[in-house]
C-alpha cells in the first residue's frame, strides 16, 4: 500500500465556549485576554490522521501538523503533537491571513514535505469561511472530499469518503494524493494524556517566517467594519399553551 | 459589470436554494447570466428563463457534471467565466456552493467571500463571522468577485410576466477528467417542507431525552403546523435526529416565519442558525435557558405535557 504522508493544518482561535465581543474600534473581535484553543474542526482532522495510523500502522509514515499564525500558535501545535502528530511546522506571522493565502502556504508545504494526504477542518470557527481545503485542492489539482463523516483507506490506495451534503450523505472515491475536510461526525477527538503532553514537548517544532515560504499572501479583502449583530428583543413569556397560541396569532405567526 | 449565477438542479427541477442566488445577483447591478450544467440542463433552463432578473441562461449539457464533482465542475466554471468575461460569480452557500466555489476561486486566484447576507455595492459585502456573533463588512480588491450567499438573507426570485430570457448552450466545456468518482448517496426522504426554505420550523433538543420521545412528539407537532423538523446539535449528537436536521453554526441556517424550539437551551452555536427567524417561540422547563433571551414568546413548562397539548390545540383549530 502507498505510504501515507499526512499534513494536518491547525488554527489557533478563540475558544468555542467563549462568546466573542467586537472591539471598541469596530475593526475586529477582541482577542486580548481571551481564552484561545485549537479550532474544533482541526481537532477532528488530527484525530482522523492518528486513527488512520492506528488502523494502518505501517502505511502512515508521518503526520505533520502545520499552523500559520502568531508565536503563540506553537501551543496549538504542541497540542496537536500531544494528540499524536509526529512533528510540527509554524509559519509565523502577526497578520491575519486570508484562506487563499493559507492555501498557498499549504501548497508550498505539501511540495517541500512531499505530502500525499491533507486532512483539514471544514471551517474555522472565527472566520467561518470554509474555503482553505477546497482552495488547496484546486491549487494542487488534487481530488477533494469536503465535510467528511467517514474516511476509509483501501488496499489499492483509494480513499472512500462519506461526506455530509444537504439532506443526507454522499460517498465519493478518491485517488491519492487527496484533500479531505472534516465534519463534526467524523470522530470524537481524544484528550491528550499527561505523559503525551510531556512527550510532545520533545517533538520537533520548526518555526519559519511566512516570508520564507516565498508565496504571495497579501490581503485581497479590506475589512470596512465589524459590528455586533442587531440584538433580538426576546424575553416575552406566556403562562400556558393557550397563551402561547394566542400570542403567536397576535404576532401573525399562526 | 456582468454576473454569472451558478444554479443547482435535481431530477429536472431547479432547487429552491438557487432562487435567492438570482435575487442576490440582480443586486450587484449588471446583467445576470444563469448557468446550469448536467444532463438535464436544457430542460431546467426553460424554468429559469422565466424568472425575474435573469438576462440569459447558459447551459452546459454534459452528464459529467451531474454529480457536481468539484474536480471537473470548477474548471468548467473557470472556462465559462473567461469566455463570458464575467466580473461576479454567485452561488448558494449550500453543500454544492461550499464544495465547488472555493476551488473555483483558487483557480481564478481570487479570495472568495462566503455566506454573504447583504450586498452594499459591487465590491462591498456583509457576512457573519464567529457564528454570527459579529457581522463584518468587507471590500474586495479582486478583479472577479466570487460570492456564496446565505439563502435566507435574499428573497427568492419569482417568475416574471415578461418574455423569457434566451437560452444558449455554452461552447466552453474543457471536459476535465475528475480523479474523484461518485459512488452513492443516501438522502433522507421526507414529505415535509425542506428545512432550509420552510416557512415554519419546529426544532427539538436535548430536553426530549431520547429518540423515542423525539419521534413521538415532534412529527405530530410539525404536521399540525405544516412545519419542517429541525434539531439542535445536542439532539443530533445524542442520536435523536438525523444530522441533516441540525440547525446551527455547523448545520443549517434557517430564517422561517415561525421557529418553535422545544427542549432547546439555546447555545450560541444553535442561535447562530435560527436567530434571524421572524418569530421565535420556545418551550423549555428551565426558565433561565438562554433561548428565552431571544424568544418572542416563551413558555416555561414541561415539554412532555405542553407539546401534546399544543399539538391537539393546533389540530382542533384547523
Amino acid at each position: 500500500m502507498t505510504a501515507l504522508r499526512i499534513l494536518v493544518p491547525v488554527k489557533r482561535v478563540i475558544d468555542y465556549a467563549v462568546k466573542p465581543r467586537v472591539n471598541a474600534a469596530q475593526t475586529g473581535v477582541e482577542t486580548a485576554g481571551v481564552k484561545m484553543s485549537m479550532n474544533p474542526f482541526d481537532e477532528l482532522s488530527i484525530e482522523e490522521a492518528i486513527r488512520l495510523r492506528e488502523r494502518h500502522p505501517t502505511t502512515v509514515t508521518d503526520i505533520l501538523a502545520f499552523s500559520a499564525g502568531p508565536a503563540k500558535a506553537q501551543d496549538t501545535l504542541r497540542t496537536a503533537m500531544a494528540m499524536g502528530a509526529d512533528r510540527a511546522l509554524l509559519a509565523e506571522t502577526d497578520t491575519e491571513l486570508e484562506p487563499l493565502a493559507v492555501a498557498k502556504l499549504l501548497q508550498r508545504v505539501v511540495k517541500d514535505e512531499d505530502r500525499n494526504l491533507v486532512i483539514l477542518g471544514k471551517q474555522s470557527i472565527d472566520g467561518d469561511a470554509g474555503q482553505t481545503g477546497q482552495m488547496l485542492a484546486g491549487l494542487l489539482g488534487w481530488g477533494q472530499a469536503t465535510q467528511a463523516s467517514a474516511v476509509v483507506v483501501g488496499e489499492g490506495g483509494r480513499v472512500t469518503v462519506t461526506r455530509e451534503v444537504d439532506g443526507g450523505e454522499e460517498v465519493l472515491e478518491l485517488g491519492l494524493p487527496a484533500v479531505v475536510t472534516a465534519d463534526l461526525r467524523l470522530n470524537e477527538p481524544r484528550y491528550a494524556s499527561l505523559p503525551n503532553i510531556m512527550k510532545a514537548k520533545k517533538k520537533p517544532l520548526v518555526k519559519r517566517a511566512v516570508a520564507d515560504f516565498g508565496v504571495e499572501v497579501g490581503a485581497r479583502l479590506q475589512t470596512v467594519k465589524v459590528v455586533e449583530p442587531a440584538p433580538r428583543k426576546g424575553g416575552g413569556k406566556v403562562e400556558d399553551v393557550g397563551g402561547l397560541v394566542a400570542r403567536l396569532k397576535e404576532l401573525g405567526a399562526l | 459589470l456582468s454576473t454569472l449565477a451558478v444554479l443547482e438542479h435535481k431530477e429536472g427541477n431547479l432547487l429552491p436554494q438557487s432562487l435567492p442566488v438570482i435575487t442576490a445577483a440582480t443586486k450587484l447591478g449588471g446583467t445576470v447570466t444563469a448557468l446550469l450544467a448536467g444532463t438535464d440542463a436544457a430542460s431546467v433552463a426553460a424554468q429559469v428563463a422565466k424568472l425575474n432578473g435573469v438576462s440569459e441562461v447558459l447551459t452546459v449539457s454534459n452528464g459529467a457534471y451531474d454529480k457536481s464533482l468539484a474536480e471537473n465542475f470548477a474548471p468548467m466554471l473557470q472556462e465559462n467565466i473567461k469566455a463570458g468575461g464575467f466580473t461576479h460569480v454567485v452561488a448558494a452557500h449550500s453543500a454544492f456552493g461550499k464544495n465547488i466555489m472555493p476551488r473555483l476561486s483558487a483557480l481564478l486566484d481570487v479570495q472568495q467571500i462566503s455566506d454573504v447576507i447583504e450586498i452594499h455595492d459591487d465590491s462591498t459585502f456583509v457576512r457573519p463571522i464567529y457564528a454570527g456573533n459579529a457581522i463584518a463588512t468587507v471590500k474586495s480588491s479582486d478583479d472577479i468577485k466570487v460570492l456564496t450567499i446565505r439563502g435566507t438573507a435574499f428573497p427568492a426570485a419569482a417568475e416574471g410576466s415578461g418574455s423569457a430570457a434566451a437560452v444558449q448552450e455554452s461552447s466552453a466545456d474543457p471536459k476535465v477528467e475528475s480523479s474523484t468518482t461518485w459512488v452513492s448517496e443516501n438522502l433522507a426522504k421526507s414529505e415535509r417542507p425542506d428545512l432550509g426554505t420552510a416557512t415554519r420550523v419546529v426544532s427539538g433538543g436535548r430536553g426530549l431525552k431520547d429518540k423515542d420521545n423525539f419521534d413521538k412528539l415532534m412529527p405530530p407537532l410539525a404536521d399540525a403546523l405544516g412545519a419542517a423538523i429541525g434539531a439542535s446539535r445536542a439532539a443530533v449528537d445524542s442520536g435523536f435526529a438525523d444530522n441533516s436536521l441540525q440547525v446551527g453554526q455547523t448545520g443549517k441556517v434557517v430564517a422561517p416565519q415561525l421557529y418553535l424550539a422545544v427542549g432547546i437551551s439555546g447555545a450560541i452555536q444553535h442561535l447562530a442558525g435560527m436567530k434571524d427567524s421572524k418569530v421565535i417561540a420556545a418551550i423549555n422547563k428551565d426558565a433561565d435557558a438562554p433561548i428565552f433571551q431571544v424568544a418572542d414568546v416563551g413558555l416555561v413548562a414541561d415539554l412532555f405535557t405542553a407539546v401534546p397539548e399544543l399539538t391537539e390545540k393546533l389540530k382542533s383549530e384547523k
